[in-house]
This record gives structure tokens, C-alpha cells and sequence, in this order.
């Protein structure tokens, strides 16, 4: 039987970037198939040019044993090719039917169409209602009609672009046991991560990308979790170095703060309460889309509350100020958005500097300090080792982790008292994530109160001293890492400490949070 | 009673031209195009329009030619946004004044030019039912071709799949072309479409509404239908209300100056603008219905290699 996918020399340059360099691959048919790799290694690059969606310069791609061209997204469709997108690709004014429907073609798209999604959901357990509307769907929901949208199309190859990275543990389980019926069946997948764990429980050949080369191949179900990295980042690891310090005084403390949602697709804040001692971090788990925007907005100071204590910073009430006058505070804050909201894109690194350093001296009578604001910058790139052009290089011209890399410089340098991050590490690469986190920890040792939102549990249970879980706008009562696992805290984040009866913006439904019902 | 039916035709008449602009933005905008030449390519639709038929004496012919010459304009538009991926603000604004400033220099000359207008349809045997038969039939044809568009085009968008793709192309292009959909062609339809009938819209003006040709005639129109798009929610019967409500409010305006009301004429003349500005924006305040209903890619350019 001839393999279902052969990919011979694959190239791909860019302006710059050589994001594929002769890349061979081989998928044979009911084959769960690892492409693991960190970010920039071309793991995406790579699948798209499966899919149809970008070209590839040189290089061959043999289908079932014959040379094709894939030209389009359509042409990959029609050959059995089906891909699951790490961004959704699903449009959220319309339903789950509508959804569904432009992805096929003529009559399946049909009056049929409905009953045919209800039998493919409950043959494999993804249970979906073809009528409702995406927009009000929890992350594992859209995934759903994701997965469900490719199987109606009775694909012979699935691409799974990162699909774990928004999903609880418990959804991830049955996710994996979705895809390994998929595989006994006879359908080939390509299951793309940097999660080594995940690769090794389900998948049975990797190809482990490094720079836009293929550096290994290997049965991930016989090497260890470090082997594969080796072979990812080519070195080991680097571990996280503990802190002793002991935690002080209240420094960030939350009360009662209720805060409407402001968005018809966001979530309301029901009673929060939370207290960041200095020296300690705790952190905030929970599937994205539960509120963590809205708290974040409420602490930044993005959105002022009426009641002035339900934020108090260092002991001033600082829920009625802005931000600025919460910064003068002490408080540091790395958003979510790198571009957009931690930095200006089209403005250069010294003046990203600039617009949340300006109290160090960056400014006299009025008038920028030039000279300043650029030594500032430089000891920042110097000093969290940062990739860059210089200070002169504009925002947008860094890689993601880069440029992270520069934004959590520029916060701690400028000694706060009470730091909040929110994803530090999403997207960043294994090497930038770890000297992100290391930071936060050597900040939380030198006395500062660390809040740290994050979707990434392995990260919080990596440097968090305390966890609490964010779930349909409320919060958990947050425990020491030493008492939970990753189990518990699985279900905290399925809403299982919101009491029956509770008011949330929508009815209470943990297995609808986690996607599993 | 009479009155008040003779009022009610007056009032399509008068909402009638931007019935056809507005539609026809709004489905363009369905696309996640936004264009602003709409006044301009009302009035080029209008002056050719109205050329055509003075000079063949066919009025259809020349409602077929201002259709024809929206859509030209609409394709320079295209062609500049969608294939050289221009900003789609500054084309459409350039797009307006050139059309504002072509129709002039083409219409020099039939300024004075009197036409044979549009006749409403005459069915035999009906004219005589008194309240329906005048409504019904008291009209040029194109005023009910307006109410045909609209029906056909509520259909295309929400009942028909390519209408459907047309919506999803408008919310998330990254989307849609990673499905596999063409953007930039489907895009170009629905900015062709828009032209055709911001074209039609011009040579209602200056075929039935007022048949002659005076620069200028238009008088913001074109910038109303496309407030109209963004009050209604990019809902068609919306636009269709707004419509009436700027041809009925234009109505009592003419109403209130030959009653000698004592407000000066320029303030009157902006009646029909401001109360249906003030009148959608009050309707349209719901955050929820514009999120759902608002193309979410509108005015941002698509790169299929992005």
C-alpha cells in the first residue's frame, strides 16, 4: 500500500527566512503522526503547504502514491485532506449548520445537512446543536464544529494545528480518544505541537523540526520527554531556579469586585476576591474566554469601577483610578496583546520604552530625554537578551518571544511593587518562555507581589506559589500548588466550585465550559 | 384620504433613490468592502443616464446606461482596493469627488435639456380602483423595481448559500479563503453590484424624480445612503425604513416651506438629513445587534498570501 502522504524536498523561503528546507516526510494511512518543533520551526509553514494555502518553491508532494499539486485549500479538500486551525476558521455571526455548509460542497451542503452533523457528533462523542451561533460557544464548542466539519467531509488525512493548547486536561483526553478512533478507522493525522507529553501518550512516528529542517524522526512512545527536546531546541532544558524568599505584606488585594460585561460577548465579573502577598505569585488559571480579559481590564485600570476598594494597590484603594495613576503605584503590567496593547507596532523599541518607563527620568520639563530613553532601552535588550536591531528597531520587527522578552524587561526595570501578567509565555519558544518565567521568579524573590493569568497549567504549576481557577466570570479559592494537581484544577476550570443556582451570565454548565457535554 | 395616499406615494418617490444606493452598499459592505463612492457614482449614474435618454429618447436605455456606467465606476474602485490593495477610505473618497467632478464636465451640456420621463405603469382595466389602484400603479416602474431589489436581495443574503458565502467573506476573509473561498473575485462582484445600483439610484433621480440634469443633483444623497447602511445594522428592511423616513421627512420639509412655516429654508433643507441620522442612531444604539450584524472585516484589505 503506498503511503497516503509523501512530502519529497519540500522548500519554502521567505524574505529573510528559509522556513522550510528540504523537508521529507512520510504519513501511511491510520498513522498518528507527530510534527513537533518549537515556534518558527516551520511546523505551520509546512502544513499549509499540505492544505493548499501557500506554495511551495521547490519540492514534490506524492498523494496515495501519485505526484499532485495542491493549488488551493479546495483542491486539498477534494483530495481528502482536512485541517483543524490552531486560530479557528470559523465565522462567529453564523451557526453551527452555516459554519459547517461553507465548507462543503453542493448537495452535502444540503437540507440534510443538520441530521448528518447530529450522527457524526454522537458517533463521536462531540455532541454539537447544529442551530446555535458560534460567537456564543466555549472554545472546546468551536473546536468541536472544527473537528466535525473535517469528518463530515470523510477526510483521509486530518492536520491538527496545536489543537490542545485551548482545552482543559479532561477535554484533551477526549479529544485524544476522538483522534485514536479516527486512526483505527483508517484515517491518517498530523498532529502539530510542542507538547512533549501529549506527543508521547498519542501519537506513533514523530518528525521533530528544527529551523526549517527535519533533525529527527523517532517513535515518540519510546523516547523520554527530554530526548525530544534535544532534539527540538538542540541543548537540554534549562530548569527554573527555586526562591526562597517568604511571602510579606497584602500588596495587591481584590474585593468583592463585580464588574457587568461590557461586550455582548463577554463575560460578567461576579464577586472576585484575591490577595497577592509581596514575594509570592500566584497564579490564575482557567480556559480563555471566562473572564480573564475583564479581571485584567479591572487591574490594569482599562475600566474603572464605581466601589474604589475593590482594587487596592499597596493599601490605596485604586479602583476608580487609571492606569497611569495605578503604575505610579507600583504596579507593573505585561498584557496579553504583545502588539497593540504592550507595545506600539510602528513605534521603535526606545519609545515603547518610553511610553510606560517615562517616570525613570525620561523626562525633563516637558521635554524627552532622547539619550535616556535609549540607554534605557539598550540595558533592556542587553539585559533580558533580547533580539533586536537596537533600540531604534520597531516593535513589529521582533519574533513574538523577542519582543515579549523586551516588554517584561521594561516592566521589572522599572522596579514595581505589584506585577501582573497575563500569558506571558503564549506563543513565545521554549528557550524565551523559560528566561520569561525565570524572570517573574527572581522579581517575586526580590519582594514583589506576581499575578500571573495564564492558560499554560504546566507554567503555573512550574513558578506559582498559589492557584486559583477563573470560570464564567467567578473565581476559586486559591491553594497551594503543594495540595492540588493538575486534575483539580481541571475540573475548578469546568466551573465545579460554582454552587448550583449561582448566577452566572449564562446557565451553569461545567461540561459546556470544558466542551465535553 | 386622497391626501394622505397622494402623500404616501411622495414619500416612496422621494426614498426611492436611496433605496436602490443603500441596498446596493450594503450588500458591498456584506463583503467587507467599504466603499464611499457612492455619491459619485450616483451622480456619474445619473448624468449618463440622463445623456442616453435625451440623446435615443429610451428612458430604459438610459436607466441601462447608468447602471452601466455605476458599475465602471466601481470596477476603477476595485481594481485600486482589492487588486493593488489601496486604503479603501481614501479610494472611496476620491472615487466621490471624481464622480462629482466628472458628471459636471459630461453634463455641461444638457443642463437646460428638457426629457420624456419614465411613465408609471398603466395596466388596462385597473386605473380605476380608487386607494389601491393609485398606489399600486401610480408609480414609475423603477419605484417598484426598488421594492423587488429589496425583497431579492433580503433572500440572496439570508436564504441562499452564495449569499451566505458572500456574509462569510465579510466577516473573516482569512477564514473563507482558508476554506477555500476566492475573495478578491467574490469581493469584486459585490463592489460591482454596489455600483449597479448606486448607478440606478442616480438615474431614478434624473429620469423620474426630477428629469433633468442640474450638477450637483444628487445633494448628498450618496453620503446618506451610506450612513443608512452603517444605522441599520446592515439590515435590508432597516434601510428600507430609513429610506422612507429621509422621503418622508423631505416631504414635509417641501410641505413646511410652501405653508410659509418661519424657519429659514436652509434649516428645513437639513431636516431629512438630521432626523434620519438622529432617528437610526437612536434604533441602533444596541451594542449586541451591530457586533452580530456589522461585516467584522469591513474597510480592512485582504492579502490571500497574508
Amino acid at each position: 500500500m503506498p503511503p497516503r502522504l509523501k512530502l519529497s524536498g519540500i522548500t519554502k523561503a521567505y524574505p529573510g527566512v528559509v522556513a522550510n528546507a528540504g523537508i521529507d516526510l512520510v504519513v501511511v494511512p491510520g498513522e498518528i503522526h507527530a510534527v513537533l518543533g518549537e515556534n518558527g520551526a516551520g511546523k505551520s509553514t509546512l502544513m499549509k503547504i499540505i492544505y493548499g494555502a501557500v506554495k511551495p518553491d521547490a519540492g514534490t508532494i506524492a498523494w496515495e502514491g501519485k505526484p499532485v499539486a495542491i493549488a488551493n485549500p479546495a483542491r486539498a479538500r477534494r483530495l481528502g485532506i482536512g485541517m483543524v486551525f490552531q486560530h479557528f476558521s470559523l465565522f462567529e455571526t453564523l451557526t453551527t449548520a452555516d459554519n459547517i455548509a461553507l465548507a462543503l460542497e453542493g448537495e452535502r451542503a444540503g437540507p440534510s445537512l443538520p441530521a448528518r452533523i447530529r450522527d457524526v457528533s454522537a458517533k463521536y462523542g462531540l455532541p454539537l446543536d447544529p442551530d446555535r451561533y458560534v460567537h456564543t460557544m466555549s472554545v472546546g464548542e468551536r473546536q468541536r464544529v472544527e473537528i466535525v466539519r473535517c469528518l463530515l467531509q470523510d477526510p483521509r488525512l486530518l492536520i491538527m494545528d496545536e489543537p490542545t493548547s485551548v482545552l482543559t486536561p479532561q477535554a484533551v483526553e477526549k479529544l485524544f480518544g476522538t483522534l485514536r478512533r479516527l486512526a483505527d478507522e483508517g484515517c491518517s493525522i498530523l498532529y502539530i505541537s510542542h507538547k512533549l507529553d501529549e506527543i508521547r501518550a498519542l501519537c506513533h512516528k514523530a518528525t521533530v523540526l528544527r529551523a526549517g529542517r527535519v533533525t529527527g524522526d523517532c517513535d515518540p512512545r519510546r523516547e523520554s520527554s527530554s530526548s525530544l527536546a534535544r532534539m527540538m531546541i538542540g541543548g537540554d532544558l534549562p530548569h527554573p531556579q527555586p526562591r526562597t524568599a517568604q511571602p510579606g505584606a497584602d500588596a495587591l488585594v481584590i474585593r468583592d469586585l463585580t464588574l457587568p460585561a461590557d461586550d455582548p460577548f463577554g463575560t460578567t465579573l461576579s464577586a472576585i476576591d484575591l490577595t497577592v502577598r509581596a514575594g509570592e505569585i500566584v497564579g490564575i488559571a482557567g480556559v480563555s474566554g471566562n473572564g480573564q480579559k475583564e479581571l485584567l481590564a479591572a487591574l490594569s485600570g482599562e475600566r474603572l469601577l464605581d466601589d474604589a476598594a475593590a482594587v487596592t494597590i499597596l493599601g490605596t484603594p485604586a479602583a476608580r483610578l487609571d492606569a497611569g495613576a495605578r503604575r505610579a503605584l507600583g504596579l507593573g503590567f505585561v498584557p496579553e496583546e504583545r502588539l497593540g496593547r504592550g507595545a506600539v507596532p510602528e513605534m521603535s523599541l526606545a519609545e515603547n520604552a518610553l511610553l510606560t518607563g517615562w517616570r525613570e527620568r525620561m523626562v525633563a520639563w516637558g521635554f524627552v530625554r532622547a539619550q535616556t530613553v535609549r540607554e534605557y532601552a539598550a540595558e533592556t535588550i542587553r539585559d533580558y537578551g533580547v533580539k533586536a536591531g537596537g533600540p531604534d528597531a520597531a516593535a513589529r520587527s521582533l519574533s513574538g518571544g523577542n519582543l515579549q522578552k523586551y516588554i517584561v524587561g521594561r516592566e521589572i526595570r522599572q522596579r514595581p511593587r505589584v506585577m501582573i501578567a497575563a500569558q506571558p509565555t503564549w506563543g513565545v519558544d521554549v528557550g524565551a518562555a523559560a528566561q520569561i518565567r525565570q524572570a517573574l521568579i527572581d522579581l517575586a524573590g526580590s519582594g514583589v507581589a506576581v499575578l500571573v493569568v495564564s492558560e499554560e497549567l504546566d507554567e503555573l504549576f512550574e513558578i506559582c506559589d498559589r492557584l486559583a481557577v477563573i470560570a464564567q466570570g467567578r473565581l476559586s479559592d486559591p491553594k497551594p500548588v503543594a495540595d492540588t494537581n493538575a486534575e483539580e484544577i481541571g475540573l475548578l476550570m469546568a466551573g465545579s466550585f460554582i454552587h448550583a443556582g449561582a448566577e452566572g451570565h449564562r446557565a451553569f454548565s461545567p461540561a459546556g465550559v470544558l466542551g465535553l457535554d | 384620504m386622497d391626501h394622505a395616499v397622494q402623500l404616501l406615494l411622495l414619500t416612496l418617490a422621494a426614498g426611492t433613490p436611496l433605496v436602490y444606493a443603500a441596498l446596493g452598499e450594503l450588500v458591498t459592505e456584506k463583503s467587507g468592502v467599504l466603499n464611499l463612492g457612492v455619491e459619485g457614482m450616483m451622480l456619474v449614474g445619473a448624468v449618463v443616464a440622463f445623456i442616453v435618454a435625451a440623446t435615443t429618447k429610451s428612458p430604459w436605455l438610459g436607466v441601462a446606461a447608468g447602471m452601466l456606467a455605476g458599475a465602471a465606476l466601481a470596477l476603477v474602485f476595485a481594481v485600486v482596493t482589492l487588486t493593488l490593495q489601496a486604503n479603501q477610505v481614501a479610494s472611496g473618497l476620491a472615487l466621490s469627488l471624481f464622480g462629482v467632478g466628472l458628471s459636471a464636465f459630461v453634463g455641461l451640456e444638457y443642463v437646460s435639456v428638457v426629457i420624456e420621463p419614465i411613465k408609471p405603469l398603466a395596466i388596462p382595466g385597473t386605473p380605476d380602483l380608487p386607494v389601491i389602484g393609485t398606489l399600486l400603479f401610480g408609480h414609475s416602474p423603477l419605484v417598484y423595481l426598488s421594492l423587488v431589489l429589496f425583497a431579492a436581495i433580503q433572500w440572496f443574503l439570508f436564504r441562499t448559500r452564495a449569499g451566505l458565502v458572500v456574509r462569510a467573506v465579510g466577516e473573516s476573509p482569512q477564514s473563507a479563503h482558508a476554506i477555500g473561498y476566492p475573495v478578491v473575485r467574490i469581493r469584486y462582484l459585490a463592489v460591482l453590484f454596489g455600483g449597479a445600483c448606486a448607478g440606478v439610484g442616480g438615474a431614478y433621480l434624473s429620469l423620474v424624480y426630477n428629469p433633468s440634469w442640474v450638477e450637483g443633483m444628487t445633494a448628498g444623497r450618496g453620503w446618506i445612503a451610506l450612513a443608512l447602511v452603517v444605522f441599520a445594522t446592515w439590515k435590508p428592511w432597516r434601510v428600507l425604513a430609513g429610506a422612507y423616513l429621509f422621503g418622508g421627512v423631505t416631504l414635509a420639509q417641501f410641505q413646511a416651506q410652501a405653508l410659509g412655516v418661519e424657519i429659514s429654508a436652509q434649516y428645513l433643507s437639513m431636516l431629512p438629513y438630521v432626523a434620519t441620522i438622529v432617528v437610526l442612531a437612536v434604533i441602533s444604539r444596541d451594542a449586541a445587534t451591530i457586533r452580530l450584524n456589522a461585516p467584522a472585516s469591513l474597510g480592512k484589505p485582504f492579502h490571500p498570501d497574508g
